[in-house]
């Protein structure tokens, strides 16, 4: 195969707008938590618990994973297209991040949801 | 008429003689004439004549003469002798992140490679008409601080993002010039503009860092050119 | 030390990269002609980058023009001595030209119809003489930079080749004097080749470098100009340089003309509008060998400013600051960086500064060179073509309206390419053989510069060369100075033929290419001495003491005697001299008249 430094794959805008969104959705998620433990949610274990497993906070929650874990792949993607080079590892540490990040979702959905 | 001695650390590689580079400490008298860097690395060149770096218009238009001035890039015929403090030594390098052919010149074929990938001319596929193409004083303006440019490579090479992926990331000075183009009225080739810089390094390799604001010598902001490129990329695609 | 020499072939090979090779490589490599472009610079850091405000054309954007007032001001500019069938050519085409490069993308202001922006320029008058017309069409006061990066990205488009940081060395000429081609050496590794094409166009540019005050980037060291000289081609009209009036003091960097063109004025140490004397009717705006003879004048009479009492003052604190950061941004910048003023709150202090060759290679306004001959005294030279600065066509005579500088290297560049592509297209497809001296000439310089022991130093040498021309040969010039001037730059030239350089490194060697340019530089100022010396009247930019302003002699110039273009020879340090050429293609000739402004 030659060996070529290719560009063009077509898919930056997404990446970087997917990054900018689930960045402003961490941050309001953030503040929302925030709000609530200065307004003393975090005093018990029992007004924590409450807090979080309302409806509405538990899809917040959950949102604010998928976000991280969205914001995450980006970035850590990145890093591995920066530092790794061969192109075989580098497929399959991607491969591993993703796996590794819908696990993490997965597992958060999990105890979200059995509060 | 009043002297004084600059005190110079200068970095020197011969790759015709060196084994490796290597500071060279060497000084020199100026006097009050000489207002700029440049009018003292002439004079250098007059105690040494080996010592190479390029150099033309002196006036800060042509953008021969970018270097690393103790540490931070800019243009030799623009940086005030009266700027360094006395005692310290001005220490002179390279321009960062590009092979170096020689002492203080650098191999810029990465820099214009990037620069000729944007497609750096207006296309423009009507046939032209008997006169100028039509514009208006208000659509002429958008070119203000884009077509300045003297291609000079302070920005480029102060970019974290473009020392790491100079074969991949276009960098700023190209991506001023890819904007140049799409902000152009005349242009009518917006969308492939687009496209061409529509990938997770061409253009999305820029993390608003910034330097090469801080060091255009014609204080240029190729960071708001790029942010306008993604705000068109946002346009387009919602 | 003998250097091997790669011979490669191309149709066609330029030399230089400025506006004028870059225009003429537009129309080489469009017509698809196998095209090399040798270049010391990356091309946008060509000369041409500098020029600040306008090119000339009669588009008549803003008011009333016609190419036949442009061609009258150009005439009168050149104090008669620019062929009138090369500046019919030039006004005429220049609309062509300019639309062109607006079609090529260049940024050029706008006026609020749409079209492009004209401010009025030194001496371009609307019906035959009569008022400042608006005829300099301008990108802010960056026009050079904004149309040299127009063609270099039109040539990117075109896939023009270029040979970037190369050096041209000498001329191939074989027996018969046709031109085949150039040597040249490849600055990164030192090593030289030897461009064989079937036409071969010098678009170097100037040798401003030669005086010691001069608003010329380092790399203008007439190259093109030395490497004819050497080949045996007459030089034309050398002894006319053009003194910039607004250079600033001390510096050198130079102010555009079209600061005045916006309303600048000129001002002496009594705060006086002193060009209302000098030029009643054209004033700040009289051509520029006039307002540079009033400015040292002024300062020669005690009326100049500053401690030394040796500069004037331009001051734009008047106009509309909104004006100035629009139309001259640029100045704006350079008076803070050089002039350490601001020059929306105070005045810029400047000084007639060496600015530009008004001779150079001969051609006929083709773009051919041309010497004189058996037949004729314009014989074509087969092979050679020249544009731009380093070539006299000659439009701009004894001195050079504003603005007609980036025209002449836009309308003879173009012309020149387009000459050489006909030709080739005639002319059979094999190359001519390289006679077996070919690369003799070059590789004993660069043998003897390896070589030289107990030589000069350049940089000393260059110094003299540019200390002796602006004494001997300023804005002013003396009988006597001239004469000893002659004496003295031929003693510089002894020592030219025996620089020696310390470093030896085949790696981008700038002591090497300095020490070749300065034989470039010398062949330019010994030609300018030796015209200047022997050209007994005054007209345009040449002016001396012994030829003052009589009434047989209206500004001491002599029609009878010197109304000839100067031909100088390096062989025999020889001068031969030809007719001016008074008639224009079609329309009648503009007659003989004194000027005044």
């Amino acid at each position: 195969m030659v060996n070529r430094k290719i560009v063009g794959a077509h898919y930056g805008l997404k990446d970087w707008l997917a990054q900018r969104v689930t960045g402003v959705v961490m941050v309001v998620f953030t503040l929302v938590v925030a709000a609530a433990l200065l307004q003393g949610a975090g005093g018990s274990y029992d007004s924590w618990r409450a807090f979080m497993s309302a409806g509405l906070m538990r899809f917040a929650t959950f949102l604010f994973i998928v976000s991280l874990c969205w914001h995450a792949w980006v970035g850590v993607r990145d890093i591995w297209m920066d530092y790794v080079q061969p192109a075989g590892i580098k497929l399959a540490l991607h491969v591993l991040t993703l796996l590794a990040l819908v696990g993490y979702a997965g597992w958060a959905a999990q105890i979200i949801w059995r509060l | 008429m009043t002297t004084r001695t600059l005190q110079f650390k200068i970095y020197r590689y011969d790759p015709d003689q060196d084994q490796k580079p290597y500071m060279q400490d060497i000084a020199v008298e100026v006097d009050s004439t000489d207002r700029k860097l440049l009018d003292a690395l002439v004079k250098l060149k007059a105690v040494d004549d080996s010592i190479a770096f390029r150099r033309s218009c002196r006036e800060g238009v042509c953008g021969s003469d970018a270097l690393n001035i103790n540490g931070r890039n800019g243009l030799a015929c623009l940086t005030d002798l009266g700027s360094f403090p006395d005692g310290k030594p001005i220490v002179l390098r390279p321009l960062p992140g590009l092979p170096i052919i020689r002492d203080l010149i650098v191999d810029m074929t990465q820099f214009f490679k990037q620069y000729h990938s944007i497609k750096p001319y207006l296309i423009n596929n009507d046939p032209p008409p008997e006169r100028e193409r039509l514009q208006s004083p208000e659509d002429r303006e958008e070119l203000d601080g884009l077509y300045e440019c003297i291609l000079c490579a302070c920005c480029s090479t102060s970019c974290p993002s473009f020392w790491w992926n100079p074969d991949k990331f276009v960098g700023p000075a190209g991506l001023l010039a890819a904007y140049r183009f799409i902000a152009d009225t005349r242009d009518q080739a917006t969308n492939e503009r687009l496209d061409n810089l529509e990938d997770p390094y061409r253009l999305f390799r820029c993390h608003t860092i910034m330097n090469c604001v801080d060091v255009c010598p014609k204080g240029l902001n190729p960071t708001k050119a790029i942010g306008k490129i993604k705000d068109m990329m946002v346009k387009r695609a919602i | 030390m003998s250097q091997k020499v790669t011979v490669r072939k191309f149709d066609a090979v330029i030399v230089g990269a400025g506006g004028a090779g870059l225009r003429a490589a537009i129309q080489l490599s469009e017509a698809g002609l196998k095209t090399a472009v040798l270049t010391k610079v990356f091309p946008t850091r060509s000369h041409t980058v500098a020029a600040q405000g306008g090119v000339a054309a009669s588009l008549g954007n803003s008011e009333e023009d016609h190419w036949h007032w442009h061609m009258y001001d150009t005439v009168k500019g050149s104090d008669w001595l620019g062929d009138q069938d090369a500046i019919e050519f030039m006004c005429r085409k220049a609309n062509e030209c300019v639309i062109e490069l607006e079609h090529y993308g260049m940024p050029f202001d706008r006026l609020d119809n749409g079209r492009i922006y004209q401010r009025p320029f030194g001496g371009h008058m609307s019906n035959f003489g009569e008022k400042p017309v608006r005829r300099s069409c301008a990108a802010a006061d960056r026009t050079g930079h904004a149309m040299l990066h127009a063609m270099y990205q039109r040539n990117v488009r075109a896939s023009t080749q270029f040979f970037v940081e190369w050096m041209a060395l000498d001329l191939i000429r074989d027996a018969e004097g046709e031109v085949l081609g150039v040597t040249a050496m490849e600055m990164e590794t030192g090593e030289i080749y030897a461009f064989h094409a079937r036409a071969t166009i010098f678009a170097t540019g100037g040798a401003g470098r030669i005086y010691y005050s001069s608003t010329n980037a380092f790399i203008n060291t007439g190259d093109g100009v030395g490497m004819a000289a050497r080949a045996g081609i007459p030089l034309e009209d050398m002894e006319f340089w053009q003194f910039h009036p607004t250079g600033v003091a001390g510096a050198g960097v130079l102010i555009t003309e079209g600061v005045r063109g916006e309303g600048g004025i000129l001002r002496n140490s009594n705060g006086e509008r002193f060009m209302e004397r000098y030029a009643p009717n054209a004033k700040d705006l009289a051509s520029r060998d006039v307002v540079s003879r009033a400015m040292v004048t002024e300062i020669n009479e005690g009326r100049g400013c500053g401690p030394n009492k040796d500069f004037v003052l331009l001051d734009i604190t008047h106009l509309p600051p909104e004006t100035i950061m629009k139309r001259l941004p640029g100045i704006h910048e350079i008076a803070v960086q050089f002039a350490g003023v601001d020059a929306l709150k105070e005045p810029i202090p400047v000084v007639p500064t060496c600015h530009y060759q008004m001779g150079g290679i001969p051609t006929n306004y083709h773009g051919q060179v041309v010497v004189p001959g058996k037949r004729s005294q314009n014989e074509i030279v087969p092979g050679f073509y020249a544009a731009g600065e380093c070539a006299c066509a000659s439009v701009h005579g004894a001195n050079r309206l504003g603005t007609n500088s980036l025209l002449d290297l836009l309308v003879f560049g173009k012309s020149a390419g387009e000459t050489a592509v006909e030709e080739l297209k005639k002319s059979p497809k094999a190359h001519k053989e390289l006679p077996a001296d070919a690369f003799e000439r070059s590789l004993a310089r660069l043998d003897r510069l390896n070589t030289q022991k107990d030589g000069a130093n350049v940089h000393e040498t260059q110094l003299a060369m540019r200390r002796t021309m602006q004494k001997h040969a300023g804005v002013f010039r003396f009988n006597d100075l001239l004469k000893e001037g002659v004496q003295k730059i031929l003693e510089v030239q002894q020592d030219v033929q025996r620089t020696e350089i310390k470093d030896k490194s085949q790696v981008f060697n700038t002591a090497r290419i300095e020490a070749l340019e300065l034989d470039n530089l010398i062949e330019v100022a010994v030609a300018t001495m030796v015209s200047a010396e022997a050209r007994k009247e005054s007209r345009g930019a040449h002016v001396r003491d012994d030829a003052p302003d009589t009434p047989e002699h209206p500004n001491g110039r002599d029609d009878a005697n010197w109304l000839k273009h100067t031909l100088w020879y390096k062989e025999g340090n020889r001068l031969d001299y030809k007719s001016v050429n008074l008639r224009p293609l079609t329309v009648e000739t503009i007659a003989l008249k004194k000027r005044a402004y």
